[in-house]
């Protein structure tokens, strides 16, 4: 599971309210090179909730993303650089990902995140 | 052919697993013939809902290209078997796509709303019982409740929230699932149809329809509320003559 993944989930649980960002817990990341793409990161750019996902790269050890960013960042190589390889090259092979009000566990395994809920969560 | 599509010796399988199947092949061909179209649009996001075998997305991947061309890829389905065999399926053709053990698009309404460009379905259409809706393994695949349309009601709203303004949508039908209808439908939340694919078996007569969001729709459904009428008649009739007359005569049980 990309971080771009990560950005796009939130908790599914019936009642709620703020599923946003999911924490992760982490037992194993990859990572796998992909071409960067600087028309790709500029489109993505303003979908991407910045924080949690500077907070997501940390986690899975890499601390080079700046606390926050603008579109203005995006003319520089480095920032796509450093944002490309947070946001398509680490994955989260194994571990989980935790809803942030309930502490439900969402495991992550081989890469898949598992988001299916039991019948009294629906 | 130039471009490739899924081999069917590469993708992987499992006993719960859905293969790929006429219904397969008829999607996969209805995204070659809108290859070229598909290319110009330049999707950011694609997402297939139900990815089973992983034939369909894979082939999607192939013909459109990877990051390196700007495209991300996204699938979910409901078994988690299903989920593991499209990724092997991907594996073996070397291209990647983001998968998510979900029902439907659980867990990723809010945050992806209006952002995926296309999306690719091909849903539990097959009319069975209602009580054999939602069942664990490959019956997900498939059942589809009264006129195969439970999961595909689910779905389309869906669509409509997930899709972004230029986003098209390439949905499976069978005629059992009254596709006109299906269209109307989806006139009425803003969306123009057109038929891609059109296939008849023994079995079954099925079609590809691509959705997207059209201007003129929209305009219609302003003279609609204005004057209070029903659908205008030039959205009938460019509606019907789509559609064989067969599509509009219910068929009964199989």
């Amino acid at each position: 599971m990309r971080l771009l993944t990560h950005n796009m989930l939130s908790s599914n649980i019936k009642g709620v309210a703020n599923g946003f960002p999911l924490r992760i817990e982490v037992e194993k990341v990859v990572e796998k090179k992909v071409d960067l793409n600087a028309d790709f990161l500029r489109n993505i750019f303003p979908k991407i909730e910045w924080k949690a996902f500077a907070e997501a790269a940390r986690t899975l050890g890499y601390a080079e993303l700046p606390e926050d960013a603008d579109s203005s960042f995006l003319d520089s190589d480095d920032f796509l650089d450093k944002f490309h390889h947070a946001l398509l090259e680490l994955h989260l092979e194994e571990g989980a990902l935790i809803c942030p009000e309930t502490g439900r566990r969402f495991p992550v395994n081989k890469g898949i995140p598992n988001m299916l809920l039991h019948e009294d969560e629906v | 052919m130039s471009f490739r599509t899924a081999q069917i010796r590469l993708v992987s399988s499992h006993r719960e697993v859905y293969e790929p199947c006429d219904d397969s092949f008829a999607l996969v061909d209805a995204l070659l013939s809108d290859r070229n179209n598909l290319i110009e649009h330049h999707p950011t996001l694609c997402m297939e809902v139900g990815s089973g075998s992983g034939y369909i997305i894979t082939s999607l991947a192939l013909m459109l290209g990877q990051e390196a061309s700007g495209v991300h890829y996204i699938a979910t389905d409901i078994n988690p078997h299903a989920v593991r065999v499209t990724r092997e399926t991907l594996e073996a053709h070397g291209v990647h796509s983001e998968l998510i053990t979900t029902d439907i698009a659980s867990g990723l309404e809010k945050r992806l709303a209006g952002l995926v460009d296309v999306m690719v379905v091909n849903p539990p259409y097959v009319p069975t019982p209602e009580d054999e809706v939602g069942r664990e393994g490959i019956a997900s695949a498939w059942a589809g409740g009264e006129n195969g349309r439970i999961v595909i009601d689910k779905i389309l709203p869906i669509a409509d929230n997930l899709l972004s303004d230029k986003g098209w949508l390439y949905v499976v039908t069978l005629t059992a699932n009254n596709p006109s209808e299906i269209c109307l439908q989806m006139r009425q939340k803003g969306y123009a149809a057109r038929i891609v694919v059109q296939r008849s078996t023994e079995e079954e007569s099925l079609h590809v329809i691509k959705f997207w969001r059209d201007f003129d729709t929209q305009v219609d459904l302003k003279e609609m509320a204005a004057t209070n009428k029903t659908v205008p008649a030039r959205v009938m009739e460019s509606l019907v003559s789509q559609f064989p007359l067969s599509a509009f005569w219910r068929s009964g049980p199989q």
